[in-house]
């Protein structure tokens, strides 16, 4: 299954994120991008990786505890009157 | 870079808009306590930290240049608090090594999954990944499915979970991350890299079961 490329498969799943992050350099992108073209489940890696990302951006981040809310506004005030 | 509502932002503060500076406590507090929790032993110490950058960025505020965004700026103002506490407080750890991916290998897929060095195919899928694709939309966007996003999350080493909170949750550049928490460019793409492949397999794991489910 593994298509005719010096990238391994292993070696792929490593270097997705380098990919994503715009590091790799002009030929280690290039044989990422060949490996791509002809491997059905890199491609799918990496279409999962995209997605994990797009889903961990519609979480929501908890709320601050409001004791530390209301110590931090009476902060504000204080500082606002000095 | 500050962009234009960040100097906004700053003016209503130094105005001592109270709305303005709670809307910020609300969007960073969080972020900045869990942060804090790494310098320092205690969660109460943690918050005092937190406190006490915002009065750092509150008499700061005049001389807030615009030359970083507004965020880094008061991440980098945490950062160095919480640094400053957590030496007082005699913690041991270099705190260097805070941002330091473990030196350990954390294989992003389980190495077992591919096929071994001697194979006509060596390195190559031997249990592929199975395409996400026909999961409708609204599972994917499902309050179950992010809740388990989160727990992922919330189980990764700090310095993973830190870094893929401020790049995928909140949605900072790199630049920024690196910035705010003064770390290598090296660093934080490890440790993002790690982050999101543990998060993606623990989702790939989660739909698998879905799958079988129905
Ligand atoms: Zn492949």
């Amino acid at each position: 299954m593994t298509p005719p490329t010096d990238l391994t498969c292993r070696e792929m799943v490593e270097l997705v994120n380098d990919y994503l992050e715009g590091g790799l350099a002009a030929g280690e992108r290039a044989r990422f991008e060949a490996h791509l073209s002809v491997c059905d489940p890199c491609t799918t890696y990496l279409a999962q990786v995209r997605e994990t990302i797009r889903l961990a951006g519609r979480l929501t981040e908890e709320s601050v505890p409001s004791e530390v809310r209301d110590e931090l506004l009476r902060a504000f005030r204080s500082w606002k009157d000095a | 870079m500050a962009s234009p509502e960040d100097l906004q932002l700053v003016r209503a503060l130094r105005a001592g808009d109270e709305v303005a500076f709670m809307m910020l406590v609300e969007r960073y507090g969080p972020a900045m306590l869990r942060l804090a929790r790494m310098y320092v032993p205690t969660r109460v110490i943690a918050e005092d930290v937190v406190q006490e950058a915002w009065l750092g960025v509150l008499k700061g505020l005049d001389g807030f240049q615009g030359r970083s965004s507004l965020r880094t700026w008061i991440f980098r103002i945490l950062v160095n608090t919480a640094k400053t506490r957590g030496q007082r407080e005699s913690r041991s750890i270099p705190f260097s090594s805070l941002w330091s991916p473990n030196p350990e290998s954390e294989p992003a897929v389980d190495p077992e999954r591919f096929r071994s060095a001697g194979d006509a195919s060596p390195y190559g899928w031997l249990d592929r990944p199975t395409s996400w694709e026909g999961v409708p939309e609204d599972r994917l966007l499902s309050q179950e499915t992010l809740d388990h996003i989160q727990a992922s999350i919330d189980g990764l080493p700090p310095n993973q979970r830190e870094v893929i909170r401020l790049r995928d949750v909140l949605g900072w550049s790199s630049e920024e991350v690196r910035e705010a928490l003064d770390i290598s460019a090296t660093n934080q793409r490890v440790l993002l890299h790690r982050a999101r492949s543990k998060v993606r397999a623990a989702l790939e794991r989660y739909f698998q079961e879905e799958m079988t489910k129905a």
